[in-house]
């Protein structure tokens, strides 16, 4: 059994809280998600240049980069935080060109050794898996897809070839953080993806309360919530533990129970 | 890899849109589709006549083409006072700048706007560093009917305020992007998050012969009428191919447009010119002579980045060179040996600015500036006899008020 497989249970959904490395005092920020009930963690990797995601996620790269955040320091977060929880999957998220500045056998090493599950890398499309994905499975790590809206049923099996852990479905086509689609939608999308594969699939983009976590997890096998949570580290700085364990926690008893 | 030359250097990219190890298709899912849908349209539309028949009419009768070449008679004779004995080449112009709109980039806008037509999009965004290509898109979607949202950088909305205002009044709407160093990088970025958000109907008009696969192609496609003209001008001229072709380097598309009907004629030398800005252990926007490969918006080329693959805010006088990346074939026209790429900083392009004034009555932009100011140092270690042709991409209105800024003229 792999960390996602115990993460992702056929009977109840499970809830991926994201942040971004190097924003606010980390390690404290992660141990607070785990608390509240997180299931799965997503660990941003700042970027200069996040063109994926919206203000609020923009924002906490621009804070981590302007605090000093290195490269190095995104591996030691990670291997910090698999040290003091054994159990929860990890995934490293962010943009390509950090990832292969120092060649893409380097990251899988390194990030195989901080105890990292799995990898999305937001602007890899599958047509340019070489440059990243053969490493990451070399070191038997994840590499973490993302479908869309757009994705239709001829391109699916092209982005779940050579992807596993969970497939990441983007319920908008567009930034992180901005509106929320319909849950008829999802609940379609998703049941259209499941025709193709046996991974997990969590929803994200756009999921900010308890309730719309609570409906996407009646149809799909997990929630990602991102935004909502890097807000709170923007706006709470050394105060945002407690405030991210509450909203987690109140995140995750809508996930958990939805299907009861 | 193999060190072995190209039996052809113009039929690059491959079926993945790679030039080499550069270029292919860096973006987020959401994208993905279209751009497959995008290079299929663009398949279909070059091998419709009708499509070229229209692009070609528009070039003629709205755009202005051909554009002019012309032997710089005076700017040679000035360059030949201080060259030795029997050295001087002859320099000839290709005077993009003439074009309606005053730059090379409306070629390229028509041909993109025929393809959003074609592929019934309704909507058009772009970005702008210098505000040439964002004047050149809101002048296609003025002459089409169709909305358009230019993304610039916060700084170039202040330094290039006569083409914000070009802009207002061909009917666009100019969002000043604050993210970043607020200059070219930052507005790709917020255009590129407007297209995720859209995709159904808007069509992203990329201005430069960068972004993910197909664009570097197309784009080149259409800016290569500069070269296709200029080799026929000049044969019919001189009855013979330049020796050196010379083009300034942002994006890279006025240079691969003038280049690539000239990269197999082996004769032909060619000079790519980047920025230098403050001085390349300084401040600069020379990615292939200061950048590493990498990847951002779309395509994986030279950047300007740290070692930890962070991109570096890049610096010209120039705001259409501001960029700190380069369209990914002349990543691999470097690579293959094929192109020479050197580059000029801020100083010597004001230089030959007030150079070429004087000499021709031309006022340049200072994109095309840094290339002068290259010919300015080439052109007397070349003999008399030979011949350098320069694509003068812009023309200079736009800049006055930064050079007068830098000369410390008020006006």
């Amino acid at each position: 059994m792999t960390r996602f497989s115990n993460a992702f249970s056929p009977d109840r959904a499970a809830l991926v809280c994201f942040i971004t490395a190097g924003d606010g005092d980390t390690a404290a920020n992660l141990d607070a998600l785990v608390e509240g009930g997180a299931d799965v963690i997503e660990l941003g990797m700042p970027f200069t240049d996040p063109m994926a995601d919206g203000p609020a996620i923009q924002k906490a790269n621009l804070r981590s980069l302007g605090a000093g955040t290195k490269t190095a320091d995104v591996l030691a977060h990670a291997k910090a935080f698999r040290e003091r929880h054994p159990d929860i999957p990890l995934v490293l998220m962010g943009y390509a060109n950090p990832m292969v500045r120092r060649g893409p056998e380097w990251f899988a090493e390194h990030i195989a050794d901080a105890g990292v599950d799995g990898v999305i890398c937001v602007d890899l499309a599958p047509e340019e898996d070489p440059d990243l994905g053969p490493a990451l499975r070399a070191k038997g790590i994840s590499p973490i897809r993302l479908a869309t809206p757009t994705t239709d049923g001829e391109r699916l099996p092209a982005v779940l070839d050579g992807s596993s852990g969970f497939l990441y479905y983007v319920s908008v086509a567009g930034i992180t953080g901005k509106q929320q689609a319909a849950i008829d939608s999802i609940e379609d999308n998703v049941a259209r993806i499941k025709r193709h594969t046996d991974l997990p699939v969590a929803v994200g983009f756009g999921v900010r309360t308890a309730a719309q976590a609570e409906a996407i997890a009646k149809v799909a096998d997990g929630v990602v919530v991102g935004s909502a949570l890097v807000e709170l580290v923007g706006e709470y700085g050394a105060e945002a533990p407690a405030q991210l364990r509450d909203l987690t926690a109140s995140l995750a008893e809508a996930v958990h129970n939805a299907r009861k | 890899m193999t060190e072995q030359k190209p039996n052809s250097f113009r039929n690059q990219p491959d079926e993945r849109g790679h030039f080499g190890q550069f270029g292919g298709r860096y973006v987020a899912e959401t994208l993905m589709p279209l751009i497959l849908d995008l290079e299929r349209e663009y398949t279909a539309a070059k091998a419709d006549p009708a499509f070229k028949a229209q692009f070609d009419d528009l070039l003629e009768h709205y755009v202005g083409r051909p554009s002019p070449l012309y032997y710089a008679e005076r700017f040679t004779d000035a360059l030949r006072e201080n060259a030795p004995e029997g050295k001087g080449a002859q320099v000839w112009f290709k005077r993009d700048e003439l074009n309606h709109t005053g730059a090379h980039k409306i070629n390229n806008c028509i041909g993109q706007i025929l393809l959003a037509l074609r592929m019934g999009k309704t909507r058009i965004i772009a970005e702008t560093g210098a505000g040439q290509h964002g004047v050149a898109t809101a002048t296609v979607c003025a002459r089409f009917g169709l909305p358009c949202v230019v993304y610039m950088g916060k700084t170039d909305v202040e330094r290039q305020a006569p083409n914000v205002f070009r802009m207002k009044l061909l009917g666009a709407e100019v969002v000043p992007v604050t993210s970043g160093a607020a200059t070219l990088k930052d507005a790709m970025n917020e255009a590129l998050r407007d297209w995720v958000a859209n995709v159904h109907d808007t069509f992203y008009i990329i201005g430069t012969a960068a972004g993910p696969h197909p664009y570097p192609e197309l784009v080149r496609d259409f800016q290569s009428v500069i070269g296709i003209e200029a080799r026929e001008q000049m044969m019919k001229r001189t009855g013979r191919l330049p020796d050196l072709l010379v083009a300034a380097i942002g994006g890279g598309s006025n240079a691969i447009g003038l280049f690539h009907p000239f990269l197999d004629d082996p004769d032909v030398n060619m000079l790519g010119v980047e920025a230098a800005g403050h001085g390349l252990d300084k401040q600069h926007a020379a990615s292939l002579a200061g950048g590493f490969p990498g990847i951002l918006h779309g395509n994986k080329t030279y950047l300007l980045q740290d070692e930890d693959g962070q991109i570096a805010e890049a610096h010209s006088i120039s705001a259409g060179l501001d960029y700190p990346g380069i369209g990914p074939e002349h990543a691999w026209l470097k690579e293959t040996g094929r192109v020479e790429y050197t580059s000029i900083m801020d100083g010597e392009a004001l230089d030959a600015f007030q150079f070429l004034c004087r000499t021709e009555g031309i006022i340049p932009a200072l994109e095309p500036s840094h290339a002068l100011a290259a010919i300015m140092k080439r052109a007397p270690e070349m003999d008399r006899d030979q011949v350098i042709l320069a694509n003068l991409c812009g023309r200079g209105d736009k800049d006055i008020f930064t050079v007068a800024e830098a000369l410390g003229v008020e006006m």
